[in-house]
């Protein structure tokens, strides 16, 4: 019997060591809720990147990454945490490309990765209040924040001589982040917000939205909501009973699918979302192209980008470990070093392997600043002709 | 002058989009309601068979486009509703026979039918989703306006403008015909009849001869045809997005209770309550008002009862008071 336990103990401890090369990383976001058609995009972002470094068989010893989905649902915090739960007992991920919404990727950060001593990296949310919260050094995001956001939203209202704006914000961690950071930032510059009103997403009905704003007027409206939720919704409303004629689109408002839906009536509304105009974006859209979705997707970039991170920090740290990469993130991500773009992936595991360091510039041109976050390009847009032109970066 | 405005403004803002919301709820909660009525349960997959049948509409009316087939001013999707309900009508069938026939033979009690139907629910939601994505969908053609802006403007000059969208006027257009051939059904013809009566007291149906599998095909068969036409109303009017029909069951619930579940009439009148009430509410009067009073009487705020966050909260204190006051709902339906 003694025997048989030892055996059993040894054929564990063998098993577990020949299995020690293949490792997991969590791919955690909102696959179903309010913003599961921007998944869609994001999910393979992530997922290109993992592929890129574990086909090399450049990572440590030719160690072969998969990626785990998990559904953060965007909106219900418990399932979320749930989830995350799962991903690091159950499928022992590594790390965590996630979450997407503000307020679910607070809960699975303090209910799950702090206490298992998860690294996250999170290609998408914004929300100020993330800056801040105790990470014990495990949280990053590849997304900037929404206080950056609101002060490039007040310089590009002032430089159009924009007076007085309506403001309405999808009602969530993210929605009502930016709207305060806007409002703070634009009455700071002098201007006026007439209202600030909340509308829920995936709703069937906003015509009480637009009646409030429309009566509280305002030169611009500006519109803290997801482009094919609530924030639509409002824009098509408030163009049909005539309430504004022009728009100012934040980050979660830019995307080729807004013009399309609304049409000829959106010209002329302006915005400003995270991007760039480094190689990198056009090198990844091709990438994204060839692996059937669309690159250019809101978000689709930085999920790409926030899964190279944690591969390249696992080289740089030469352990899969979270408590050991945790520290190389930084490193890899800014200069020093040589930059690397997408699909060199397999370049810069080389050049860390041999002792040299890397500048990873990635497809949305990160550069991590303060407490892990993205210090935040933004192009400024406006619609034209039922499209998106770019006006320039800042 | 100045009335005028501000009768205008009230409309554009409160009464056309109200009365157009409405009308979608009110259409699903007759669905609801009839379901209730005759197998006396709440069939929480309501919503998303109304997905399924806006989904089938859009299918057939992109196969119309491909082949040229126009409506002229009006959408071609009200060229396809006939194939989508046809659709909506196999589907619900086919479910009734594997799901809910069991439960009806086993004579299981309304929650386990309920459960069941939440299963369903999960069940649609992953074929809507299997067959064409979570993403939105626009599928409104021709005209776009029935009375724009310009037109208002140049017509009577006035400094508020009055829009009405073609798809606003067909949906209550649409719901008025709906209603009127359904209540033409129920009061009128043999098998309505015998519907009405087997909701009112089944064993009396059943000893007077009524086959009662009969009555709840047809029960099946309005509330596919009920889902299917508001569903596509609403697609036109706003856009097709499947997750907005999952989160489309709660008013249109409310509507069928307050009303008074299974009671088709309350369904209508309920439907028309909640809509109103969450846009008459959260409305800030400032520029009516403004227009009625004198210059120096011009409010300086809002004038806004609730704040269009609690939009949700009106349609629920709604709810929670008639169930209190008033359990059976206002037009007496059956008690929940």
């Amino acid at each position: 019997m003694k025997k048989l336990v030892l055996a059993l103990a040894a054929s564990t401890l063998l098993s577990t060591a020949a299995l020690a090369e293949d490792i997991k990383i969590g791919v955690f976001l909102g696959f179903t809720g309010p913003i599961e058609s921007m998944v869609a995009q994001m999910g393979p972002g992530a997922e290109l990147a993992i592929k890129e470094v574990s086909d090399s068989g450049a990572l440590l010893d030719g160690v072969k990454v998969e990626a785990v989905r998990g559904d953060t649902t965007c909106v219900d915090a418990a399932a979320a945490t749930a989830t995350a739960e799962r991903l690091v007992t159950t499928d022992k991920v590594k790390a965590i490309v996630g979450g997407d919404c503000s307020g679910v990727t607070g809960a699975a950060l303090q209910n799950v990765a702090r206490p298992n001593g998860i690294v996250m990296i999170s290609p998408s949310a914004t929300s100020p209040g993330l800056s801040t919260a105790e990470d014990d050094g495990l949280f990053f995001r590849t997304a900037p924040s929404d206080a950056r956001q609101g002060e490039i939203v007040r310089d590009i209202l002032t430089e159009k001589g924009i007076k007085t704006i309506a403001l309405t914000y999808t009602n969530n961690d993210y929605g009502k982040g930016l709207a305060e950071s806007i409002q703070k930032n634009f009455e700071a510059a002098g201007g006026k917000v007439t209202i600030s009103a909340a509308h829920e997403d995936g709703k069937g009905d906003y015509s009480a939205e637009v009646g409030a704003l429309a009566q509280a007027g305002g030169e611009v409206l500006v519109v803290a909501g997801y482009l094919d939720q609530g924030g639509k919704g409002i824009i098509q409303a408030a163009l049909d009973t005539g309430a504004f004629s022009t728009f100012y689109l934040p980050d979660g408002m830019v995307g080729d699918a807004l013009p399309k839906a609304i049409g000829a009536g959106l010209n002329g509304s302006y915005g400003a979302n995270p991007g760039t105009d480094s190689p990198g974006a056009a090198t990844f859209q091709e990438m994204a192209k060839a692996a059937g979705f669309d690159g250019t997707g809101a978000f689709s970039a930085e999920s790409y980008d926030a899964a190279a991170l944690i591969l390249l920090a696992m080289q740089a740290a030469g352990s899969t470990e979270s408590a050991k990469l945790k520290d190389k993130v930084m490193d890899v991500a800014n200069a020093p070093g040589e930059k690397i773009y997408p699909g060199e992936l397999a370049k810069a595991l080389k050049i860390l392997k041999d002792g040299g360091e890397i500048d990873y510039v990635g497809a949305s041109a990160v550069e991590l600043v303060g407490p892990g976050e993205s210090a935040g390009n933004y192009r400024e847009i406006e619609i034209k002709d039922g499209g998106i032109s770019v006006v320039k970066y800042r | 002058m100045d009335f005028l405005n501000a009768i205008t403004l009230l409309g554009n803002f409160v009464i056309v989009p109200g009365a157009a919301y409405g009308c979608q709820l009110a259409l699903g909660a007759l669905g609801v309601t009839l379901i209730y009525a005759i197998l006396r349960f709440s069939n929480f997959a309501h919503g998303e068979t109304m997905a399924i049948g806006t989904m089938s509409c859009i299918l057939f009316t992109w196969l119309l486009q491909s082949w040229g087939v126009s409506f002229g001013p009006l959408p071609t999707a009200l060229l396809a509703l006939p194939v989508g309900i046809a659709a909506t009508i196999a589907l619900l069938l086919a479910t009734d026979r594997l799901v809910y026939r069991f439960h009806r033979k086993k004579k299981s009690t309304p929650v386990i039918f309920l459960i069941a139907s939440l299963g369903v629910m999960f069940f649609y939601n992953g074929i809507v989703r299997f067959i064409i994505g979570p993403d939105d969908r626009i599928f409104t053609d021709g005209e776009r306006f029935l009375l724009s802006a310009a037109e208002f403007r140049a017509a009577t000059g006035l400094q508020q403008v009055m829009v009405i969208k073609m798809t606003q006027a067909i949906t209550v257009v649409v719901t008025v015909i709906c209603v009127a051939a359904l209540f033409w059904f129920l009061n009128r013809t043999r098998t309505g009849k015998s519907m009405r009566a087997f909701s009112d007291n089944r064993d009396l149906a059943l000893l007077s001869g009524i086959n009662p599998d009969r009555v709840v095909i047809v029960a099946w068969i309005l509330a596919a045809a009920l889902a299917t036409i508001a569903g596509t109303l609403y697609g036109l009017d706003k856009s097709f997005k499947p997750f907005t029909y999952l989160q489309l069951l709660l008013p249109i619930f409310a509507s069928a209770i307050v009303g008074g579940i299974g009671s088709p009439v309350g369904a209508i009148a309920g439907g028309f309550i909640i809509a109103f009430s969450e846009v008459f509410l959260t409305f800030a009067y400032k520029q009516f008002i403004g227009y009625l009073v004198p210059e120096a009487w011009a409010p300086e705020g809002l004038v806004q009862f609730l704040s269009t966050e609690y939009k949700f909260a009106i349609s629920f204190a709604i709810l929670v008071i008639v169930l209190l006051v008033r359990p059976t709902g206002i037009f007496r339906g059956q008690s929940v």
